[in-house]
């Protein structure tokens, strides 16, 4: 440990008084529902005798949030992060400095407003209730003990003290700037998943709403107005309309949900060894990943976003989940962008160009053969179900619809293996799969801590295996899908030298 | 080159444990069965096809299932990595350095304790890596848990 982080004060700390504004308004939103019970009884029961039921809700709430301010504590030592929290049932929380993972400072508006962040410290453990949130500190506060946090040296059995000064937050020039966003790439937007399930959410939350109220949507003035232009027209007129409405809102909600998250992006190398992330719009998210963490990347190009040539990048890091909210999540380290610029990106991370470049392996003709069956089976069956509703007297452009769902199974499935691939690169497995959600993980060999070789009934008559990488990282397993058994085991011995060869027999006849 | 099995068999005692264990699912069928011929009297022919079906399969089950599961399940443990064998219709083999290993479990449910079995489970740092082996003799089990908890606290670092 450090001189500076052994000189830093190690007694009990409050969080920023500050949050005394911040908590009450959040919970007392929080309670609404609750307090609108609370003052509809105080009107209705005893004649309105009971009134002060509402006010005095209100400021249990208020006192509440209150007193969670009061009997939060924190303590940062040179081993550990420690918080204190609950007043009747005390509760601290410890976690060993050396466990530090990645630091994630996210400021909403609120918090922006009163300069304050919150701190989120990630742990490698894959439990959920490991880590620990400081909600909130002075912004200027948050950010140095993120620097602290981790730029200190280990301090696991065996590590040697480092030279003092190794804890000193390092000065701005230290850092290398490997991206940043590019306005243009708003353009890619409308081809994420994002602005589908944002208008998907509003027109469920609009509609609940409308049920809440108990209004009928034909009730509502501009609906009404809408409909009946929608009853004078052409039903193929009707579709178009409504296509086109609904695509120019997912493509607005689409760019707003890429402005809002990953506005004024940045990602920076820091030379001891972190990659430091920036983005947000309102709410304003840094999030840094110790480089000794990261496992690998996901470079990940959904059949839209590869329709326009781009792509999207995470990270593989122990403590963090790759797989992130509609945002990204905490493991994002590139927004999409163009496809180049994401390989690039990837290259530089892993600071070698290799396992971004390499021609992958194919998995050969029975691989081939079990994408077009495990496509092209579920459409058969829905033709057969078309075939029997026709048979009972149902229209015949259900057949019609069966059908064509059988060329866009084949095309799907054509896909699927043209995606199917693996390879080593220097240090790196490389992994390609899937076509709606294609993605090509990249995974040291050193991050791996185990095989697990699959093979299905179906499987083993087509010689095939399905092997799984487990690792401390990101999303856990990586799996390299329906690989010829032989290559499979030279695959798992290549990659992990050693650990397969006493388990290692020559093929018979061979 | 290619990946021999584990050395290790488990206790035969498991072949007669899988079967006890998969008869109250087949009885549920039968009972269920039964009562469909007490509440109704159509259908007649298919009933008794459908009854005659599932005592076919319930019979192939009982039978080979666990034999096949006998020669599938298998374990071994040497110095550097714990290998394991399961399944019968699809089958899956992990293995894990010792030196990644976490935790290492044994656990007894009431039908394994009057066979006198156990499961032995390896964790690692991985999510989805823990190795099982189902239904060790417990003495077996306990020795092995012994070995593996002497054979990881000798190995240094984080296991991730």
């Amino acid at each position: 440990m450090s001189v500076t982080s052994a000189q830093r004060d190690e007694s009990w700390r409050r969080l920023s008084p500050r949050m005394l504004l911040v908590h009450p308004v959040r919970e007392l939103a929080r309670a609404i529902p609750a307090l609108l019970g609370l003052v509809v009884a105080g009107r209705s029961v005893g004649d309105g005798g009971l009134w002060w039921l509402g006010p005095l809700g209100v400021i249990s709430v208020i006192a509440l949030s209150m007193l969670r301010w009061a009997t939060t504590r924190y303590r940062i030592t040179p081993e550990q992060v420690q918080l204190r929290t609950g007043l009747l049932q005390r509760k601290t929380v410890a976690t060993p400095a050396d466990r530090v993972r990645s630091v994630d400072v996210t400021a909403s508006p609120l918090h922006r407003l009163l300069g304050l962040a919150k701190v989120d410290i990630g742990t490698g453990s894959h439990e959920s209730a490991s880590g620990l949130s400081l909600d909130s500190l002075p912004a200027a506060e948050a950010a140095a003990l993120r620097a602290e946090l981790l730029h200190r040296a280990p301090v696991g059995p065996g590590a040697e003290p480092a030279e003092p000064g190794a804890g000193v937050v390092a000065a701005a020039d230290d850092d290398t700037e490997l991206a940043r966003l590019d306005p243009r790439w708003v353009r890619f937007a409308p081809f994420t998943m994002s602005g589908v399930l944002g208008a998907a959410a509003i027109l469920g939350v609009g509609w609940n709403l409308l049920d809440r109220l108990a209004l009928t949507p034909t009730d509502v003035g501009p609906v009404r107005v809408v409909l009946e232009h929608l009853e004078r027209t052409e039903i193929w007129l009707d579709i178009l309309q409504g296509l086109v409405a609904l695509a120019v809102l997912v493509t607005i909600l689409a760019i707003g949900g890429y402005v809002l998250s990953y506005w004024g992006f940045r990602l920076t190398r820091h030379a001891q060894g972190t990659l430091h992330v920036t983005r947000g719009l309102l709410t304003t998210r840094a999030t840094s990943i110790e480089e000794r963490r990261l496992r690998g990347v996901e470079l990940a190009e959904p059949l839209l976003l590869r329709a326009v040539h781009a792509a999207r990048l995470s990270g593989i890091t122990t403590g963090l989940k790759s797989k992130g909210g509609a945002d990204g999540g905490s493991s994002l380290l590139l927004p999409p962008a163009p496809r180049e610029v994401a390989r690039h990106l990837a290259a530089q991370i892993l600071r070698d160009s290799a396992p971004v470049d390499i021609l992958l392996t194919g998995h050969g003709p029975a691989a081939r053969r079990r994408r077009f069956v495990r496509a092209l089976l579920p459409a058969l069956i829905l033709v057969g179900f078309a075939g029997m509703a026709i048979s009972v007297g149902a229209p015949l452009w259900f057949g019609a619809a069966a059908v064509a769902t059988i060329p866009v199974a084949a095309m799907l499935a054509a896909d699927r293996y043209r995606s199917l691939g693996h390879a080593l690169a220097g240090t790196c497995l490389v992994i390609r799969q899937g076509s709606l959600d294609r993605r090509r993980d990249v995974l040291e060999c050193d991050g791996i801590i185990g095989w697990n070789l699959r093979e299905s009934f179906f499987q083993r008559r087509a010689g095939l295996a399905t092997l799984t990488a487990t690792t401390a990282a990101g999303r856990q397993q990586y799996a390299v899908t329906d690989v010829p058994l032989p290559l499979a085991v030279s695959l798992g011995n290549r990659a992990l030298p050693g650990l397969l060869g006493e388990f290692l027999t020559p093929t018979p006849g061979v | 080159m290619q990946l021999r099995d584990p050395a290790h068999h488990v206790s035969p005692r498991a072949i007669i444990f899988w079967t006890v264990r998969a008869v109250p699912g087949w009885l549920l069928v039968l009972v269920g069965q039964l009562l469909w011929f007490l509440v109704s009297r159509d259908y007649a022919a298919l009933r008794f096809a459908a009854l005659g079906a599932t005592v076919l399969v319930a019979a192939t089950h009982l039978i080979v299932m666990p034999q096949w599961r006998y020669r599938v399940h298998r374990w071994e443990v040497t110095g550097d990595a714990v290998y394991t064998q399961s399944g019968w219709l699809s089958q899956e083999r992990r293995i894990a350095p010792i030196s990644r290993v976490q935790t290492v479990d044994i656990e007894r449910g009431p039908l394994e304790q009057l066979f006198g079995l156990a499961n032995v489970t390896v964790t690692t740092a991985s999510a989805a890596g823990p190795l099982r082996i189902h239904g060790l003799d417990r003495a077996t089990a306990e020795g092995l848990v012994a070995e593996l908890t002497e054979a990881t606290s000798r190995s240094e670092g984080d296991a991730t």
